[in-house]
Formats: structure tokens, sequence, C-alpha cells
């Protein structure tokens, strides 16, 4: 028996080696936590994972004693039990305890994690103290709205760290879900009214995973499904009043300043303007955003939500986004373009800059 | 006691829907079958309760535009009247009195047909007047969907009664077909007790909005 | 009209089982229907995985990866588990009980087809522009979204082959009532029987939710209703209600039954009472209750408030009681038996810690707050393929194994059974144990492909090394099985030696009035009874009499196959004048033929005394 004893106290650091090397990555896995939501969701993880860990420990022991005693050895009728009070009552009782244990601190989380009641608060000026973003999900890609600072952006969601950040979520086709992983849980987007919960994005863990978090969508919505990835850049609040003061400070398309910029302005301003917006303001109803807002495209750090932003990137997804992207709506909308055209169109989005 | 056995008054037992096993097991089936119907219902009405006054726009007529207590009513007084004759019909089975069975079970489809009239004139009379159609909206689709699951529970109701009466007109009652009349008005009493529960909730409660 | 199975041609073999009502052939053609659907299920594992090993494959397109995972989840589900269960269903829970056939025999068959035209229905989309592709949940947003024809496929076929299901259900319940044998009282049924019972309950309650579901759907894809259509006054989320009260039962309609095996092998090979048998009947009903009180644990992330949540997550976790108290009651009637390791064991024993690992996690998952991470990421993958395979598919490989002799007569090879059981095993474990941490690592479902620089590479190469195992080991089954059948070894009433209830006291195959006279029960495992006080078999409960028996029916075929019919019809009406003509036609071949069963007298028939006991006489070389 003792020798058993040992190897399942190897077998368990093993198992725990194991999932502390494997933590994953610090901008995608909610085993990193980088905010409070994910933080506490964590510890109701470890929690349960203790108590689960115990339960297996029990079983395991009776099941391995099970297995190698009474093995038949010979052709003797063991006695036949009918079962007893005694047990069945421990093994009702304790499981019992054991779930309470768990079932008190779930419901006070899930109540806590509910608690959206900051974006009801509204001002003078009709608008929330709180930051609130109304996050909208259409075929494989993200829109957000920062309703108070009156703008749009999307497939990269910027958000100041260290404090309550407040969402309104929903989708404009399918059902949709956003997720960003190391900061907190996920809700859906629905077709049908509005969610809403908050999350708050953790300095340390900003810095951790280089301010850039990863978004997911977790609910099946097309083929792309696994493509509708967003980014999350968080940073420090003043960086943060810069950006949204940057960004509100554009009124007019930005004017590209080479040649060839110009001329890839002049081919957006033909086709690509009917869909994508390269202004922040809102003005326009959510019914004609029917692509992502570009206005900061330059800054962003993807592109498409899945491809680094880069030269080479920009022509690729420009020359034939349905190989990138299966069944996304922009492919088809417009006729092969010429590399030239390519060229000049990238030259003009890649100084769709709102900030140096 | 064999199924095909013929039968005389003084030979039919009391309670002859169940003397076999083949009638106990058709019995007791029927019954599980009813509880599966009755979640079937359930889930109808759910949805519709979800869906009632669900319009895309203000033009569509709600549930206080649509019904009218009086032709409710009436549907409702031909089908309970119609579930009190199927009951004087299985009396008369009881008592091996053959003709008398077939009269009321007569009289039943009669008012089953009458209750199908008024629907159809019902359904007629939303879609020509009101533009409340099965596609104009999802209180639409649900009301059209749970009102004629109904009614066509009710055709198959009339269809399976007219059947049995057809079927057995000549050679009278025995223990092979005394459970299929049986069970034949059960589903009838169901369809009638649905009806109960679609005249509260959606009329009833649609009157007063 | 009593014709005995004498040697017959191969048409008549097959026209023998296009029309049978005897439960034990139509078992066998749920064995061999599921089991092909398995195949077909496992094949689009495979092809999930192949495409999964790697970042960035292009080994299937995106949009076939949907259809392919959604008929890999559809398929096992509908097509595979539940009617593999039901085969075993059908085989041995009218001999555990002592009945001579099931309730219903007509509609037994008819369920059976009806399933199986259902399934044809939903597997020939592969042939006819493409399959379902929103998902085995099919939620409404984007099955309304999805184009083609793939989801009608879905809906119709699940119609279908639903309301098989259900007339099963029903079947089922009442055999159980109605046609124990004599001193065969609810408390000494079989945990087997009990489960079946308690999963036909199930069925009866859970499946009509489903079917308006599907209506509701259907009618808005076919025929312009508006239930789910937002801009009309639509709701999505009322389909999601109705598929998971339909849904989370389901879960315990597939797991039951194969707790229902488990509880039966591992008495047999602890030559040992079930512990505790009481405690399992309750605990099975308990579970079987509280399965209709949870079904919102699915939509944690709906938004339905924390109100819903937390009542929803403290019911789901009280579930965990009573499958803790079986899981307890299967070691403890091990412990001090004798047990013998046979390939059924063996699935029996590697059972309680994989079905452990999936019950944990699932109390991991109802944690509401938390199941926020969890939802439809790779670690509810992992926790469902481990309630699913390590519980219901085992038990499939475990019954297969274990009642093969009594529904053929022959016995699997042990060898070859205990290599299939070591590959599965591990395969098992290797494929999904890592997708919990792929999970957590942020790696959410049912995406075809994921990127580099996720951190996703190894854990996804990991897990398909696995699937291979478990392909492996399906190929060494069907070996096995071909192996087997072609040496044809005919075994005795009681192969396995130390069999406890009544399908063990008669013929391996049983005939098929199963028992010639009805058997007296006089406890708990009556066949143990008998063997422990020295006697061979069961004491009879009546004399040697006539036999009642069913005819045999080409009705239900061709019922079945007018719903096949009118479903192409159903689906192609808004693309080419021939459809609604087809619809029309194959409701007509459905109810003129229902028509026909109800007004032509069917009596059955005799198998006279005299017979009975000619059969004495040539027992050994019947089969």
């Amino acid at each position: 028996m003792k020798k058993l004893a040992k190897w399942r106290l190897f077998s368990l650091l093993a198992l725990m080696a194991l999932i502390l090397s494997g933590c994953g990555k610090p901008y995608l896995s909610t085993l990193q936590p980088a905010g409070e939501v994910a933080q506490r969701q964590y510890d109701l993880m470890q929690l349960s994972t203790i108590i689960m860990v115990g339960v297996i420990a029990v079983v395991t022991i009776i099941f391995l004693i099970v297995v190698f005693r009474f093995k038949r050895k010979d052709e003797q009728i063991p006695k036949q039990v009918e079962g007893s009070h005694k047990l069945e009552i421990i093994w009702t009782v304790i499981p019992i305890l054991l779930l309470l244990v768990l079932a008190v601190p779930t419901v006070i989380e899930t109540f806590r994690l509910a608690d959206v009641s900051a974006m009801d608060e509204v001002n003078e000026d009709g608008k929330t103290d709180a930051l609130v973003i109304n996050v909208r999900a259409n075929l494989y890609w993200w829109e957000f709205e920062y309703p108070n600072e009156e703008i749009v952006t999307s497939q990269e969601l910027v958000v100041p760290t260290d404090q309550r950040v407040y969402f309104n979520l929903k989708a404009s086709d399918v059902k949709h879900s956003f997720w960003i992983p190391s900061v907190g849980g996920k809700m859906d987007t629905n077709t049908d009214n509005i969610n809403k919960f908050w999350l708050k994005f953790d300095s340390k863990g900003a810095e951790k995973a280089n301010e850039l978090f990863y978004g997911k969508c977790a609910e099946l919505c097309g083929p792309s499904h696994a493509l509708m990835d967003f980014k999350v850049r968080a940073v420090p609040s003043d960086e943060f009043d810069q950006w949204v003061a940057s960004m509100q400070g554009i009124e007019e398309p930005i004017q590209p300043e080479t040649a060839l910029a110009q001329e890839g302005q002049e081919l957006f301003n033909q086709s690509c303007i009917g869909c994508h917006a390269i202004t922040p303001n809102n003005a326009s109803p959510e019914a004609a955003r029917v692509a992502p807002n570009l206005t900061d495209f330059g800054d962003r750090a993807y592109v498409a939500g899945i491809l680094e932003n880069n030269e080479e990137n920009i022509k690729k997804w420009l020359a034939d986004p349905e190989t990138l992207k299966p069944g996304n709506k922009m492919s088809k909308t417009y006729g092969e373009l010429t590399p030239e055209q390519i060229d000049a169109l990238t030259a003009y989005l890649m100084e769709l800059k709102v900030q140096e | 006691m064999h199924a095909e056995e013929k039968m005389t008054l003084e030979k039919w037992p009391a309670s002859p829907e169940k003397q076999t096993l083949e009638a106990k097991n058709k019995f007791l089936g029927f019954w599980l079958f009813l509880g599966g119907e009755t979640v079937l219902f359930a889930s109808l009405f759910a949805t519709y309760l979800a869906l009632k006054d669900k319009v895309p726009g203000p033009d569509h007529a709600l549930a206080k535009d649509l019904f009218e207590i009086p032709l409710a009513f009436l549907m409702t007084m031909l089908l309970l009247t119609s579930s009190i004759t199927s009951v004087y019909a299985m009396y008369h089975m009881k008592n091996f009195e053959f003709k008398k069975m077939q009269l009321w079970l007569g009289i039943t489809v009669a008012l089953g047909l009458a209750f199908l009239g008024c629907e159809i004139y019902e359904f007629y009379h939303y879609v020509h007047h009101y533009g409340h159609t099965f596609t104009s909206s999802a209180f639409g689709s649900a009301f059209y969907t749970l009102v004629g699951f109904h009614g066509a529970h009710v055709v198959f109701g009339l269809a399976w009664i007219i059947t049995l009466m057809v079927r057995n007109a000549k050679r009278g009652l025995s223990l092979y077909n005394a459970p299929k009349f049986y069970v034949a008005s059960l589903y009838w009493h169901f369809i009638d007790v649905v009806w109960v529960f679609i005249f509260s909730v959606v009329y009833l409660m649609g009157m007063v909005g | 009209m009593s014709t005995y199975a004498q040697k017959k041609g191969f048409g008549a073999t097959v026209w023998d089982y296009l029309t049978t009502v005897d439960h034990k052939k139509i078992a066998v053609l749920y064995l061999i229907a599921g089991g092909f659907f398995f195949v077909v299920g496992g094949l689009e594992a495979m092809f999930i995985r192949i495409q999964l090993a790697v970042p960035n494959s292009d080994f299937v397109s995106a949009g076939l990866y949907n259809q392919i995972l959604t008929m890999h989840g559809t398929t096992m589900i509908f097509l595979a588990a539940m009617p593999l269960l039901f085969g075993f269903m059908n085989a041995i829970m009218p001999l555990q009980i002592g009945a001579r056939d099931v309730a219903f025999p007509f509609i037994n068959a008819l369920g059976f087809w009806l399933f199986f035209f259902g399934g044809v229905f939903l597997n020939l989309s592969w042939f006819l522009g493409g399959a379902p592709d929103a998902g085995w949940t099919s939620y409404a947003s984007l099955s309304l979204a999805s184009e083609g024809h793939g989801i009608d496929f879905y809906l119709l076929g699940l119609q279908i082959s639903g309301a098989g299901t259900l007339m099963g259900g029903i079947n089922f319940l009442v055999t159980i009532i109605n046609m124990r044998a004599p001193g065969m009282t609810y408390m000494r049924m079989p945990l087997f029987t009990w489960t079946t019972f308690v999963a036909s309950a199930l069925i009866l309650f859970a499946f009509p939710p489903l079917t308006v579901g599907i209506f509701l759907l259907m009618f808005d894809r076919l025929f312009g209703s508006n239930f789910f259509v937002t801009a009309a006054g639509g709701n999505t989320i009322i389909w999601e209600h109705l598929f998971w009260i339909f849904g989370h039962p389901e879960v315990y309609i597939l797991v039951l039954p194969a707790f229902g095996i488990f509880s039966e092998i591992i008495p047999v090979f602890s030559r040992k009472r079930l512990f505790g048998y009481s405690s399992m009947v309750f605990a099975t009903v308990l579970i079987g209750f509280l399965g209709f009180m949870v079904w919102a644990h699915h939509m944690f992330t709906v938004g339905l408030g924390p109100i819903a949540n937390a009542i929803f997550a403290v019911a789901t976790m009280a579930i965990a009681v009573p499958t803790g108290i079986k899981i307890f009651n299967w070691l403890f009637t091990m412990w001090g038996g004798s047990i013998k390791f046979t390939t059924p064991m063996h699935y029996a024993v590697a059972f309680i810690p994989s079905f452990l690992m999936g019950g944990v996690t699932g109390v991991m998952l109802a944690s509401a707050a938390a199941d926020y991470q969890y939802h439809d990421t790779y670690f509810v993958v992992a926790h469902f393929h481990y309630v699913i395979v390590g519980g219901v598919v085992f038990a499939i490989l475990a019954g297969t194994t274990f009642y093969w002799p009594k529904m053929f007569g022959t016995m699997l090879n042990e060898t070859l059974g205990k290599i299939t059981f070591w590959l599965f095993f591990i395969g098992f474990h290797l494929t999904f144990f890592i997708q919990h941490f792929l999970g957590l690592w942020g790696m959410p479902r049912r995406i075809f492909t994921f990127l580099e620089g996720q951190g996703l590479e190894t854990g996804n190469f990991v897990s398909t090394v696995g699937a291979f195992f478990m392909a492996a080991a399906t190929v060494v089954l069907v070996i096995n099985i071909i192996i087997t059948t072609v040496k044809n070894e005919r075994v005795g009433n009681d192969p396995w030696g130390d069999g406890r209830t009544l399908e063990w006291a008669i013929p391996s195959p049983p005939p098929f009035y199963n028992f010639k006279q009805l058997p007296l029960v006089r406890g708990l495992d009556p066949l143990w009874i008998e063997k422990m006080e020295g006697k061979k078999g069961m004491t009879p409960a009546e004399p040697l009499g006539d036999i009642h028996m069913p005819n045999a029916s080409f009705i239900p075929f061709v019922i079945s196959f007018g719903l096949f019919v009118a479903a192409f019809g159903a689906m192609y009406r808004l693309d080419y004048g021939w459809g609604l003509p087809v619809l029309i036609i194959g409701l007509a071949i459905t109810f003129g033929s229902m028509f026909l069963r109800s007004v032509k007298d069917d009596h059955g028939f005799h198998i006279h005394k005299e017979e009975l006991i000619d059969e004495d006489d040539n027992k050994g070389v019947k089969a």
C-alpha cells in the first residue's frame, strides 16, 4: 500500500507540474487572469478543482483497492451484501456539504458579475459617469461604439486599465458571443435583445500581455467563426483619454501625404467608402454601418482581426479576402484589383493613423 | 377471454375496454401518449405566450383587436357538448348497446364538424378583415400554430371516430374493437381539455390584454 | 402461420427483417443501423481531428468543416448512441422481465423504420447540396441564415426519427408496466430494466419540446412563419429553451441506460449482488426527475440574468449527489467480490474513473460565474465527451461484448476484445483529457482552424493522435465481429457462467417466443437465486399452453417510407413544381397505410402446445 501511496503522490505532483507549466498565453488564457472578473472566475475554478480533485482522490483510492484486492483467485462465491445504510448516508451527505461549499460562492459571484447598476446612473447630460461601450457583433467583425465619447471604432477595442468598463452587447445578423478569455468570461450577443456586463482590465496583466489581449467569438456563427477574432488594447487611463481626444479630433477624413496614398484615397472614395466609414463619429444609423470603421486602421495591430498589420498582409487581404476569411461579406463586393490599385489602397490605409 | 369471441349481453364484462392484455397495453400506452401530447401543447402554449402581440409594426392587429368572445364561447360549448355525447356513447358501449353508441358517436362527430366549421370561419375572418395571417407576424405564426395544431387534432379525431363507426357498423361490439372505441373517445376528451386551455389562455386572456 | 427459423434464402431473410415485429430481430436491426451510423459519425470525427492536427490546416474548407461537425454531433447522438441503446433495450429488457414480447410489436417496428428513414434522409444531405452546418444545436438565427437545404435535411430527418424514438419510449414503458412475469415486482427488476424505464419516461416528456421546436424552425424556413425572425417580432431564445428542455434530458436518456448496462455487468463479474439496489433505483429516478430542472445551464451566457443563472446552477449541482451515490455503489459492489476481468468488465472498471472525470467537470461547469469562461470552449467539448464516450460509448462497447452471445449465440473473441478496449481507452483519454486545457487556454469550440502563436498547437496534435487510437480500436472490433460470425461457435444459455438475471436462463439466441413457460420470479437476480439453490433453471409459473404471438407486417416500413417521400416534397416544394405533389403522395402513402392498418383486423396467431412439445425434441439443433 505504501508504494501505491507514493505513486499517487507522484502522479499528483506531475499533474500539478503540467498545470503550472501549461497556463497558456498571458494574452489569451483564462488561467492567467488579467482583470477582476477573470480573477474571480479563476478563484472559483480553483475552488471547484480542489474539491473535485479531493473527490477523485477518494474514489481512486477505493477503486485501486477494489481492482487489486478483489481479483478472482478461486471459485468461491462471495458474500451477497445488500447494502449499508451507514455508508449510503455518508456518501450522500458529504457530497451535499461539498456542493454547498461550491454553491455559495457561485451564487455570490454570479450576482456580483451581473451588477451593472452603474450603467443606469445618468448625469445631467444624459451620459453615464462609467465608461460604456456598445459592442455590435457582425458576421466576422466587431464594432465598438463609445456612446458617451461619440466615437466608433472596430476590430480593436481600446480600453483604460484598472477601472470597470461596461458593455452593451448585441448582434446585427446572427448570434455571436463576446469573449476576452484572460480578462473575463463571455456573454452572448443576441439578435433579440441587448445584454449588459462589465469587465476590468488589470494594468499588470496588460503589461504581461504586451497591452494587447485577444478577443474571440465563442458562438458558432458561420464558416469563419474561427477567424472572428478581435484585439483589445488596454492602456493606462491617461493614454486612453489621449486616444479618445485624438479620435474625437478627426472630423474630416485623414488626408494622406504621399502621392501613392492619395491615389489610393481616390480609389477608396470611389467604392470602399460605401461600406467603410473613415470618420469616427456615429451619426449614421447602425443599419448603414455595414463594414468595419477604418478611421484608425493604421494604428491597429491586426488586419481583419487575424493578420499582423503590415503592408504584405493588407495586400493579401485586399487581393483575396475570401481565402483568408471564408464567407465574409466583403468578398465579391468589388471587382478584381490590379496590383497598382492594391499598392495604392494599401499605402492609403497605412496612413490612416490618429496617433503617432 | 379471447378478443375475437362473439359477444352477447350476458357475456359482456363490466369494463370491456381492458379485458385482454392487448387492450390493457393499448389503454396504458394511450394514456402515456396523451402525457407526451400534453408536453407538446405545453410547449406550444409557452411559445404562444412568449410571442403574443409580438408584431413588426403598429398597423398589425393585436389579440385585443381580434378575438370575439361570442364565437369562442360558441366553439367551446360545441366541443364541451361533444365531450359529453362521447361519454354517453361509452356508457352505451359498456352496456353492449351498439346502436345507441353509434348514434351518440354520430352526434359527437356532428358537433365536432360544427366546431371545425366555426374555426374555419374564424380563421377566414382574421385573414380577410385584419390581415392577420400565418406569415404576417410572429404573433400570427404562434396563434395559427397553437390553434391550428388543435384543429388538426380535431380533424384527426373525427377521421378516427368515423373510420371506427364505418368499419364496425355491420359487426357490432367485441372485445377486439371495444378498446378501440374507448381510446378514440379518450383522445376526444383530451382535445376538449386542450381547447379549454386555448379558450382561457388565448381568448379570455387575449380579451383582457 | 407459425414459421420457425428454418434455413431460408437470402431474399426470404431480408423480407423477414423488413416485416418483423419480433423485438429481438428489431434489436438486431437497431444494432446494424446504429453501428453503421456510428462508423459514419466516427469518420466525421476523424476528419475533424485531422483538420485540427495543425494550425491553419486546409484539409477541409471552413464551410465543409461546419457541416462535418454538425453531422458528427447529430449522427452520434440521434443515429448512433440512441439506436444502439435501443438495440440493447429491445434485445434484453423483455427477457429481463420475463416477457414473451413487447407491448406494441407493430409500433416497435414502426419506431425502428422511422428512425432508419429519418437517419438515411439526414445523411442524404451529403449528396444533395450539402449537409446542415449550424451545429447539432442548430441555434435559430444561424440556422435561419444558413443557405441551401442542409438545415431542412436536419429538421425533417430529426422530425421523422424523433417520432420513432417517442414510439419506442412509450412501447418500453407499457412493456415494463404491464408485461412483467409473475413475481417480477418493480423492486425486483434488474437495473437495466429500471434505467430503460426511466429513460423511456424521459423520452416521453423530452421529445415533444424538440418536436415543437423543429416544427417552428421548419415553418420558418419552409412555410414563411416568423417564430425566430426578429424583425417580425420573433425571438430566437425560444428555440434555445425548447432545444435544451429536450437537450438536457437527452443526456440522461443516453447515460441512464449506460448506467444500467454497467449495473448488470459489474455484479455478474464480481459474483456479488448490486450493492444498495434500492438506492440505485432511487438515484436513477431522481436523476431522471432533476434532469428536467436544469436545462438553462446550457444557457448561462445567454443573458437570462443572475437569478435564473443562480437557481439553475444550484439545481445542476444537485444532480451530482445521486450520480455520486451510483459511483460508490458500483465500487462497493466490487468490494469484497470476486472480480473476473473479462472484456465487458474491463469497460465497466474503466468507466468508473472516466465517467467520474466527466461528472466532476460537470459540477465545475454548473458553477455559473465560472461557466462564463468554460462555456463554448474545448473545456465543454472535453466534458461532454468524457460523459458521452466515457459513459455511453464505453457502455455500448461493453454491452456489445456482454450481450453478443445472448443476441447472436456466439462469443466475441476475448483477446481481440481486450485489444479493442486498451486501444480505445488510451485513445479516449489521449484525445479528450488535453482538451480541458485547450479550452482553458482560450480555444473556443466549433472552430474550423486555429492560428499559430496562441499556444494551441501541441494540445491539438496530441488530441489528434489519440483519435487514431480510437479509430484503430473500432477496426479491431469490426474484425472481431467478422471472425466470430464466420467461426460461428454456438454457446449455451449462460455463456459468461455467472448470469444472474432472466435473460441468461433461456437459450442464446432465445426462441422467438422467448419463454415456453413464463418463469416464476422469487427475488432480485432470479436466476442467481435458483442457481444458489442448486437448480439448473427457472421454475415455470404456468403450465405449458398455447402462446399468442403477433403477425409480421410490412406496414411499418411503408408508413415510414411515406414520410421519407413526403419530406423530400416538403423540402423542394418552393424550388420545383414537383415538390407539392410529392409531399401529398408521401403523406397519402403514410396515412393510407395507417388507414389500412386500422381497418384490417389483426388478431395475431397462436403457437399450439403440441408444437412447443415438439420443439423439445430437437432443442440442441435449433438456433
